[in-house]
């Protein structure tokens, strides 16, 4: 069963309260603005809290349960803090073929969290992606803005300690 | 016109026509699943696949519209091989026992599975469960049987306008429910049971009283009555087989004498009373805003909206706090039945409201929330004990060994079981609208309300807004001011409909001095505790069934009523009175939606 649900981790910042809803004043009208109206708070806030998604409901009339399913349908939408060092493990035809769904599990193992989780120290946070553009280098994984190339599932825990206690 | 082939048949149907309706014109059955009539097809199920020559892949029939010269075959081995995939798959991943169910009967998803010759799963897999939910006093809801047909979704969202339920997550993960797969009573759910009656599946339904009721009917110290709506007497035969808008009342009644309750009454006892007390509020009303005895008082709020459907209180109460000083405050038929019976009737019996149990039969999920509501216990008890949709009645007969079709009429007790036609056609849109202008036009001017057969006839049918003017002429001299006013009423059925009425009020778009808002498409008798399936064909037989039952009765009017005039001379007083404050009025709160 699913355990995601919203939370709200900290209380809110007022002034990012304020510039979403100034977004959202200037979309209201605009049909489809629910899916730029939540980008937009995710990048403001890191995240989609709890607070924040029933704000928008609110704000657009959309029903909380339309709001929160559409956030569920689509991976890019986190509702739990996201971790300091996103880790994106590429699994486009290339790394895959090339072992990129190992590496990715050494990842899972790892950090004991799933595609999508958060560790609860908030350091990392797991996510695959879709070609890098980095095929040559396959299998190719994003820490951050830093590229790792050839990596093997052997190198997941020396990689992971270069970032460990490290500020983003 | 558009001329097509179906199964060698040659059929002409409506440019923009889909094969499915052209199929059903000609008398050709598709199964269908995700499908509801006058709603956008979500061509989601696939169940209703066929095959159209020349093209390579089978179409949704619900979906597709035809095409001139359009050859369709809905039972080729490709088209019937398909559909049974199709169905195979959902079963492989539905969680069920038939016999536990409480679809087991009418269950669109068995009847599929039996229709299409499927004897034992194809496919084996995990399943992806789902949680059963318990939260509200209303509905049940068990995801691990739902086929994810997206019905609820639509009918929730489109129909209603409350979009508690939605797809959350995806893929194979998919759960149809409230916000993040939580309980409904975690999301701004009215109850309304509209979900559990689109539903083909056991996935969502009423919450059962029948254990409760019949616990207390074996109780003999337990004084067990009970009361019916007027929607039920128009739809229990359909649980019997019989066609809809069969009326049964009778049979009803003696069925209910072989359950054995102690009182077999009526709501539309108090829906009769619903109209002196709506009607003369109505009137007050329209006084301190059109001739106030002080004018500095602030003139009450108008229109004023009915409040018999608790959905649409609910409703109200999440969508338009601003406006709930708009609603009625009189206590539904139902409430208003519970409070007079346990002071009134119980004096007069002489038993001890503690020891009375009050049993509603309703055609409506709601009103197990609305009885349940902590305010409404006025006489110091509860006022409703329990309530059985008529789904549970029906099953309560069958179960209790009645064999319904062969029972003899009965009729209804005394004191609180005789009505007025007026108090019938609370079941049906539109109803309590003509049941009240046709007291309060009487009331006003000492005539009959001038309409054919005593029917509004613009308030009247399936429209989703419907409105009418009444011109007041030479009135009594106590309603002098009304002298000349035209009278402006709307009526609204759906929730969907209910918000665009109570939008255009507020904007000043529209306006109105009376308003009837019932939750359920076509009123009451289109219920969410209503014998499934309701289709539009389905609701007007009903309809006309309850037009019948009125046009039948020797009284027409509530306040012609013998036995509610009685009850305001020997108990109540007027209406508005004290007592009637007390007994039978309420008060609304606003809710947070989130
Ligand atoms: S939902 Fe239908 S198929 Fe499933 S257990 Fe109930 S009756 Fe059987
Ligand atoms: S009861 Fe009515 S409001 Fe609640 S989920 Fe069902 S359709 Fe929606
Ligand atoms: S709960 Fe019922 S109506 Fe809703 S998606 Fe599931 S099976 Fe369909
Ligand atoms: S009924 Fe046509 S796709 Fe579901």
């Amino acid at each position: 069963m699913h355990v995601q649900t919203a939370q709200t981790v900290a209380p809110l910042d007022q002034a990012l309260v304020d510039s979403l809803d100034a977004y959202i004043r200037e979309h209201q009208e605009e049909a489809g603005n629910l899916i730029p109206v939540l980008q937009y708070a995710q990048s403001a806030f890191g995240y989609l809290p709890e607070d924040v998604l029933k704000h928008i409901s609110e704000a657009l009339q959309i029903s909380y349960s339309e709001v929160t399913g559409v956030v569920t349908f689509y991976s890019f939408f986190s509702t739990v803090p996201r971790g300091k060092h996103i880790v994106r493990v590429c699994l486009g035809t290339a790394c895959y073929v090339r072992g990129g769904k190992e590496v990715l599990r050494a990842f899972r193992e790892t950090l004991g969290i799933d595609v999508g989780g958060t560790t609860e120290d908030r350091e990392f946070s797991l996510e695959v992606g879709r070609c890098f553009g980095a095929c040559g280098l396959a299998p190719v994984v994003m820490v951050g803005d830093d590229v790792h190339q050839r990596v093997k599932p052997s190198g997941v825990k020396d990689i992971l300690a270069q970032y460990e206690g490290v500020n983003a | 016109m558009l001329n097509v082939t179906i199964n060698d048949k040659d059929v002409s149907v409506e440019t923009g026509a889909t094969i499915l309706e052209a199929a059903r014109s000609a008398g050709v059955q598709i199964p269908t699943l995700c499908n509801l009539e006058h709603l956008s097809p979500l061509g989601a199920c696939r169940v209703c696949v066929v095959e159209v020559e020349g093209a390579k892949a089978l179409m949704a029939a619900c979906a597709t519209p035809v095409r001139d010269g359009m050859v369709i075959h809905t039972n080729s081995p490709r088209a019937r091989t398909a559909r049974k995939t199709v169905v195979d798959l959902l079963l492989s991943e539905h969680e069920g026992n038939c016999q536990y169910c409480d679809r087991s009967l009418d269950c669109e998803l068995r009847v599929l599975s039996f229709d299409l010759g499927i004897q034992e799963p194809m496919y084996v897999g995990a399943k992806p469960g789902g949680q059963a939910d318990f939260s509200t006093p209303a509905l049940v809801r068990d995801g691990e049987k739902c086929v994810k047909c997206r019905r609820c979704v639509t009918v929730c969202n489109e129909v209603q306008q409350v979009g508690a339920l939605f797809p959350q997550y995806r893929g194979y993960e998919t759960v149809i429910g409230p916000a993040f797969a939580m309980n409904l009573d975690d999301v701004a759910c009215v109850q309304c049971g509209q979900c559990a009656a689109v539903c083909p599946v056991g996935a969502i339904t009423e919450r059962s009283h029948m254990e409760g009721v019949w616990k207390a009917l074996a109780d003999p110290d337990l004084h067990v009555i009970v009361q019916t709506a007027p929607a039920v007497r128009a739809a229990l035969g359909e649980c019997f087989g019989m066609e809809p808008g069969r009326l049964v009342t009778g049979q009803m009644v003696t069925a209910l004498r072989e359950l054995g309750f102690d009182g077999i009454f009526d709501t539309n006892f108090t829906a009769d009373l619903t109209i002196m007390e709506e009607g003369t509020e109505l009137l007050t009303r329209l006084k301190g805003a059109l001739a106030p005895d002080d004018p500095q008082l602030p003139p009450p709020a108008l229109p004023m909206f009915t409040s018999c459907s608790p959905g649409w209180i609910k409703f109200a109460e999440y969508y338009f706090p601003d406006m709930l000083g708009h609603l009625s405050t009189c206590k539904s038929p139902q409430q208003m039945f519970g409070a007079i019976a346990k002071t009134y009737y119980a004096e007069k019996v002489g038993v001890d409201p503690a020891k009375m149990v009050v049993v509603s039969v309703m055609p409506c999920t709601a009103k197990k929330f609305e009885a349940a509501r902590s305010e409404l216990a006025d006489s110091g008890f509860q006022d409703v004990d329990f309530v059985l949709t008529t789904r549970e009645l029906g099953r309560m007969i069958q179960a209790g060994g009645v064999d319904f079709a062969s029972l003899p009429d009965g009729t209804m007790d005394s004191p609180l079981g005789y009505s007025s036609g007026a108090a019938d056609i609370f079941a049906n849109t539109g109803g309590v609208m003509e049941a009240a202008l046709r007291t309060a036009y009487e009331l006003v001017t000492g005539r009959e309300l001038p309409v054919d057969n005593l029917h509004v006839a613009p308030v009247a049918g399936l429209e989703g807004v419907k409105e009418a003017e009444i011109q007041i002429t030479a009135p009594l001299p106590d309603w002098a001011f009304l002298d000349g006013v035209t009278v402006r009423v709307a009526v609204a059925h759906g929730l969907g409909n209910a918000a665009a009425v109570m939008r255009a009020v507020r904007s000043g778009e529209r306006t109105y001095h009376f308003v009837e808002v019932m939750t359920c498409p076509g009123g009451c008798i289109g219920g969410g505790g209503q014998p499934r399936f309701t289709t539009d064909a389905v609701r007007l037989a009903r309809i006309n069934a309850i037009y019948r039952e009125d046009e039948g009765k020797p009284h027409r009017k509530s306040h012609e009523n013998p036995d509610v005039l009685e009850l305001y001379a020997s108990f109540l007083g007027q209406p508005l009175g004290e007592k009637s404050h007390h007994l039978l009025h309420t008060n609304y709160e606003a809710r947070a939606r989130v």
